[in-house]
């Protein structure tokens, strides 16, 4: 099975989660065989991949584009009469929304959210995944198992419950609730990666500082957090956008006060065909951050995406 | 199963977690190997592990428990019920549509994108602007399921003005049968032409040469026409063609005669005209601006046909939020979004198959195709297989896609078990019983990858 896990981490020198993300530009390794190869098909080849690319851009730039123009452009035709006459482009749409206080409200509320519930699992995750991977206590084994166990576990099955729960401690409803739930449900995915990160920090590091006469607490600060950083940055990114991004949760533990933009524009939709003008806008600005944030990140975002689908 | 999620597992963690490294470590540092620093005390790991175990056990260990005792009692949690909500999840007409459909998705859509992601990793590297590519594709990925379903409600607009899906079928329909013009038309009730079936009109006599043959019709509102329809002009007689107008009988203020080119009546233009013979068509022709045609003197002694292209509506293209093809339809959102997934796993796992097996092959005198098929597809067979496993995880919780992209009217055709489950508990269902039913349902089609997961994890372990 060493052939399956070198397969899928890009490399026989796989030895930590994030180092070995396959990275989206790794040039491909041409060989004499493959450019003969690239040659004799390559011209067709191209056409199809850019063809394809061609394909899967437009549905974004029709997003786009139509957030672009006026609602009387939208309802009288679709957004490719841009191309032929481009003064139909305004931000006019833009200017409405940042002036709709339901929107910007919620745009807050969605970082409000999605910045504590990062910290916050980020912040527990690597604690517990440092006791799992160098403290003794009884039972480890079977306490790591049990989180293993909740890797897959879907979050539907805990909707019903948690907001009673919620109802009963007086949060439902709250920003609180939304974030609490987030963490909890991205603690089993850290713990596992931040464990078996931390696990593979040379002993002896440890060790040294521990001759120093470093407490735990000043180990856990001073040499697992700074050598887990690729890490700790993979989960920080992963989970920002997993929360930034999520409908469901906030749909059911979030108000009408505290809801986020995908909440907010959700309901939206409902009257869709006569409010184009403020979901296109709407939809992109939900979508700058995630873009900004994948393009920066892209290797600890690829890592992390890949390690965390499955949630 | 097995063969399955064991090599899920071997790709580290079990389709999991498919970056992270096998639990083992370089060497193997499994749970069960002491590898503890001296002199922690317990106490102090408890500290650490605290925060984590309140939030598990608060919110996922007891709603796991409470959901499963819950699926067992009424809609208001009342009354004990047995296993009455997991027999309604399988008989209820509606919501046995949303386990159907789920089946359909969890089927479609890993498959199609993990071949989409296959194909397009292994012809990436044939070309050097191969990153741009895996960017575009990846994009979505970043996105909410919520900007994509927006996105695709863009694209999936009936309108073909509107939507692009709609927008390019009309172009190519369009490309390659005859643009029906005018919708509606028909003629005046027992004159010469009559309804010959199918929506085409025919003349009951016959052509000749020389003495033009006309063809009224009626049914048109003036403000169909086309803007710039022009005044009908009888067509001038010719000794070696049959000709005639094609026209609308009708002005409005009504005092023209029936059958008779009335200043301004307006002309028909781009209709075709044919003429059968026997049932087959010897000529045809379109007319004109000014409505006349001209049909070859073969046409002589044939009858004259409007078929019926002239008046069926025009082609409006695919109804691709209607009830028939609204799952397919989010399954291609859903595609649109993950191909990028597998594409990227896909293309790591090749970057680890050894270019000289694939050189040795083309030196052998295999094509590309055989490469492909014999060598490629076999070393993949595990990435394919973790992809796909781990997709098949993902959609089955598919919720936001289809919650946004199926209309009103057709959402329950394409409801799922995600979506079943809001309704039911939150979405005026006003039935937790049946909602808890289905999360239980969820978990367990999950199990098998969680008891996996834990196995692999053990016998790690014990290495």
């Amino acid at each position: 099975m060493s052939a399956d896990s070198t397969a899928v981490t890009g490399g026989p020198a796989a030895s930590g989660p994030v180092a070995d993300a396959p990275p989206l530009n790794t040039p491909p390794k041409a060989s004499l065989g493959s450019r003969i190869a690239a040659r004799a098909g390559g011209g067709l080849v191209r056409v199809f991949l850019l063809v394809v690319a061609l394909f899967w851009l437009m549905p974004t730039v029709g997003l786009l584009l139509s957030s672009l123009r006026s609602p009387t452009d939208i309802s009288a035709s679709g957004w490719w009469k841009v191309f032929s006459s481009p003064t139909q482009l305004t931000f006019t749409n833009y200017r409405t929304l940042l002036d709709n206080h339901a929107i910007t409200d919620s745009l807050w509320n969605t970082a409000l959210i999605t910045v504590p519930a990062t910290l916050l699992v980020v912040v527990i995750g690597s604690l517990a995944g440092y006791a799992f991977a160098w403290m003794e206590f009884p039972g480890r084994d079977w306490w790591f198992i049990g989180v293993v166990a909740m890797l897959v576990v879907p979050v539907q099955v805990a909707l019903v419950p948690v907001a009673r729960l919620f109802g009963d401690i007086g949060i439902f409803g709250d920003i609180s609730g939304v974030v609490l739930f987030h963490t909890a449900f991205g603690l089993p995915f850290a713990i596992f990666l931040l464990r078996n990160f931390f696990a593979e920090i040379p002993r002896e590091l440890l060790e040294a500082a521990r001759l120093d006469g470093a407490g735990e607490l000043r180990l856990f600060v001073r040499v697992i957090m700074p050598l887990g950083g690729p890490a700790i940055a993979s989960l920080g990114i992963f989970q920002f956008l997993w929360v930034w991004n999520d409908m469901l949760v906030a749909l059911i533990f979030a108000n009408s006060d505290s809801q986020p933009i995908t909440v907010a524009l959700q309901q939206q939709v409902r009257q869709f065909g006569n409010n184009i003008d403020i979901l296109a806008p709407g939809a992109f600005v939900s979508m700058i951050v995630p873009l900004v944030v994948f393009f920066a990140f892209q290797r600890q975002f690829v890592s992390g995406v890949m390690a965390g689908a499955v949630k | 199963m097995p063969p399955v999620v064991d090599s899920a597992a071997g790709a580290g963690g079990g389709g999991v977690a498919d970056a992270a490294p096998p639990l083992s470590g370089p060497p193997a540092k499994g749970p069960g190997r002491r590898r503890s620093l001296l002199g922690t005390r317990p106490w102090v790991a408890a500290c650490f592990l605290l925060p984590a175990l309140i939030l598990l056990g608060a919110l996922v260990v007891y709603p796991i428990g409470y959901t499963v005792q819950r699926s067992l009692y009424d809609a208001d949690g009342s009354g004990f019920v047995g296993l009455k909500n997991f027999g309604t999840v399988f008989t209820d007409h509606g919501i046995l549509t949303a386990v159907r459909n789920n089946a359909i998705w969890v089927v479609v859509a890993p498959t199609v994108a993990t071949a989409l992601g296959l194909v397009f990793a292994v012809l990436t590297e044939r070309v050097r602007w191969s990153t741009a590519f895996k960017l575009v594709i990846f994009m979505p990925m970043a996105i909410s399921m919520l900007a994509a379903g927006i996105i695709f409600r863009l694209v999936y607009e009936q309108d073909p003005s509107r939507g692009v899906a709609n927008a390019v079928v009309v172009a190519v329909h369009d490309t390659f049968t005859d643009n029906a013009a005018y919708p509606g038309a028909r003629p005046r009730p027992n004159g010469d032409l009559a309804p010959s079936g199918g929506g085409s009109f025919t003349t009951k006599s016959r052509a000749s040469q020389g003495s033009p043959a006309d063809l009224p019709l009626i049914g048109i509102p003036q403000n169909k026409l086309p803007s710039n329809a022009v005044d009908a002009k009888p067509a001038p007689p010719q000794p070696d063609a049959v000709t005639g107008t094609v026209w609308v009988d009708f002005r409005p203020g009504g005092t023209g005669k029936p059958g008779v080119i009335d200043p301004g009546e307006k002309a028909l233009s781009g209709v075709k005209v044919q003429a059968v013979k026997d049932g087959k068509v010897v000529a045809s022709a379109k007319t004109g601006k000014d409505g006349t045609y001209k049909l070859p003197g073969s046409a002589a002694g044939a009858q004259l046909r409007l078929p019926a292209s002239n008046f069926s509506g025009k082609y409006n293209g695919i109804n691709w939020l209607g009830p028939n093809l609204i799952t397919p339809s989010i399954i291609g959102s859903y595609i649109w979004m993950w191909a990028g997934f597998a594409m990227v796993l896909i293309a790591a796992g090749l970057a680890g198959v050894p270019r000289e097996l694939l050189e040795q092959a083309r030196v052998d005198g295999a094509n590309e195709w055989q490469v492909f098929r014999g060598i490629t597809v076999p070393l993949l067979a595990p990435v394919l297989v973790v992809v796909t496993v781990t997709l098949m995880i993902n959609v089955l919780k598919i919720f936001d896609l289809v919650y946004i992209i199926a209309p009103g009217n057709t959402q329950s055709d394409a409801n799922v078990l995600a979506l079943q489950l809001y309704l039911s508990s939150f979405g005026g269902g006003d039935n937790q019983g049946v909602g808890s039913a289905i999360g239980v349902i969820l978990l367990l089609l999950v199990l098998p990858v969680m008891v996996f997961n834990i196995r692999r994890l053990r016998r790690e372990g014990r290495r």
